[in-house]
């Protein structure tokens, strides 16, 4: 059966900027559709260059990105947005328009949708994201979680194939943080891929499949996040910390305790069974 | 922005101030430097009262030498040429002699541990070493109480834990009253002393960090989240039936070792106010 190709591919990559900082050097990359990714490591690393390099913003000054089997280097910015749509770090530097309807309405309009599509669109948009309330108030008045949505879901009105999304879940509680990943797995379900730049491990225990680790600018790993964040010393060398659930279990460990629980539920089911298997002993 | 709130800190206490965005976290900051009201104007009612002083009959500047500030964008703290006169322009405002100057500068930047090259720019150094700068700048005032305005809301781990590592050493070795607003409970539960919750500009919580995290569906509903040991807690709580409350990994070790090693007697779950069976009963 033919497989399809990587929807982006990162071909041993090397970035200068033009003051001379050599930021990306000899990165290799694949991401397909449907897959859940998280980009760390320490500022610096090279995680937002390489995340720039994604929809074209930058090129490489070595090797090549294709998005969709077609290189970068000479694509129209706006027609990668199609492809690979960019969520920045700040909602206000996104956000402008007088209501919520007209923000997600935006980026459809300016890919030159007949007026229909764009409204099937932001309707869609509007009840994913649970907006529909919102959706005549100005972004600029909603409370900084919601800003936040409206800025991820103006993004994915457009429907780009893969979504890039940086440090999506800064300044946000858990209870919000839990509701935005949420709606980022059923984007991943129904076929986006989805790459998060995140320094907020519980968050990565919770919504990436898989870390790529960056580190003065090259890979040090790109393996399951399952894998990653037990490893104690790449993340050390990575100047990253593992998630509480995983420092926990490992302290743990004399006691029977894995070590790899990610999460709560996880390491709560461990101690559950321990618990049990102390009393039969008895 | 703030309706009433009531709060008493005590010399020597780290305060944790945590809420929703909008909550009036960073009013209240502002409020225990008199820049509220005399910079931003607006109503104040009641009485901030800060070692002694009323805010509103003492003008900002002659808190200086007792209140200090670090907020959470570098860039708009930094703004000497070097890393030494960022540390001197405090103290030289207070015309303190050269000398003096000259040691407050030297123990400030030893005290957060910055060991750069003092006449580097600012702007150089990393995200991490330019918070410290600006605690470093904030301490070479001598202040009596440090209120810290999400100051690693913008570092990396990395960042995170050397300014927190820088803080620790500070408290050892100075006399000092912090007021923190920190979004991260984690780095809360390791660092504060107590915590108040401020929604919609009231104080609704206040205790230890143990007893403020104890609910996390209490906490969901104001926006707000603990670290992850405090679910821990509340769920183990449920399976033992007994209220356990701790907020770090360390203490959360502790007493899941605990509670593993505690004698069930004939298989029988210990259960609070409950004698194991043929016991005596009183």
């Amino acid at each position: 059966m033919p497989e399809h190709p990587p929807l982006i591919q990162v071909q041993d990559v090397w970035f200068t900027y033009p003051g001379g900082v050599q930021a990306l050097r000899g990165v290799n990359l694949q991401v397909s559709a449907g897959e859940r990714l998280a980009l760390l490591g320490r500022n610096g690393s090279g995680k937002t260059t390489l995340a720039k390099h994604l929809n074209g913003l930058l090129v490489p000054t070595r090797g090549r990105v294709l998005v969709a089997g077609v290189e970068t280097v000479g694509q129209d910015v706006g027609r990668l947005a199609a492809l690979v749509g960019y969520v920045f770090q700040n909602p206000d530097h996104q956000l402008f328009s007088r209501s919520v309807r007209e923000e997600l309405a935006f980026g459809p309009r300016n890919l030159g949708l007949p007026p229909g599509e764009v409204a099937r669109r932001v309707e869609a948009a509007l009840r994913q994201f649970g907006l529909e309330e919102a959706a005549d108030t100005p972004p600029a008045i909603l409370g900084f979680a919601e800003r936040r949505l409206v800025a991820v879901a103006s993004v994915v009105a457009m429907r780009p194939a893969a979504l890039v999304l940086d440090e999506p879940f800064a300044g946000l509680s858990w209870p919000s943080v839990v509701r935005l990943g949420m709606l980022l797995v059923q984007l991943a379900a129904a076929g986006h891929a989805i790459i998060l730049i995140t320094h907020q491990m519980r968050a990565v225990a919770a919504f990436a499949e898989r870390c790529v680790v960056l580190d003065d600018g090259r890979v040090l790993a790109d393996r399951p996040t399952r894998e990653t964040l037990v490893d104690q010393p790449l993340l050390k060398r990575a100047a990253l910390a593992p998630p509480a659930m995983v420092r926990l279990g490992q302290q743990l460990r004399p006691y029977g305790f894995s070590g790899r629980t990610l999460r709560v539920d996880e390491l709560v089911e461990e101690y559950q069974r321990l618990r049990g298997a102390r009393r039969e002993r008895r | 922005m703030l309706k009433g709130v009531d709060l008493r800190i005590e010399a020597g206490e780290a305060l944790a101030l945590m809420g929703a965005p909008g909550a009036g976290k960073s009013t209240f900051c502002r409020a225990l430097m008199g820049l509220v009201p005399h910079l931003t104007g607006g109503v104040f009612g009641g009485r901030v009262e800060v070692l002694g002083h009323d805010t509103r009959r003492v003008r900002p500047p002659e808190l200086a030498g007792l209140v200090a500030i670090v907020f959470d964008d570098p860039e708009t703290q930094l703004f000497n040429l070097t890393v030494e006169d960022e540390v001197a322009f405090g103290p030289e405002s207070l015309g303190l002699p050269s000398a003096e100057i000259r040691s407050r500068v030297d123990e400030a930047l030893a005290l957060v541990g910055l060991d750069v090259d003092p006449r580097r720019a600012p702007s150089e150094l990393s995200g991490g070493q330019q918070q410290r700068l600006a605690l470093a700048t904030a301490i070479a005032m001598h202040p009596r109480l440090l209120v810290l305005d999400a100051p690693t809301a913008q570092l990396d781990p990395l960042g995170q834990t050397e300014f927190y590592q820088a803080l620790a050493r500070l408290r050892r070795q100075r006399d000092l009253t912090v007021v923190l607003a920190e979004p991260d409970p984690e780095l809360v539960a390791e660092h504060a002393d107590r915590v108040a919750i401020l929604a919609e500009g009231r104080i609704v919580r206040d205790g230890t960090p143990e007893e403020v995290f104890a609910d996390p569906r209490a906490l969901a509903a104001l926006g707000v989240a603990g670290p992850e040991a405090s679910e821990v807690a509340w769920r183990v709580s449920q399976l033992e039936g007994e209220a356990l409350q701790f907020a770090t990994v360390e203490r959360a070790a502790r007493e899941l070792a605990r509670l593993l090693e505690r004698p069930a007697a004939s298989g029988q779950p210990l259960v609070s106010g409950e004698r194991p069976a043929g016991s005596d009963d009183a």
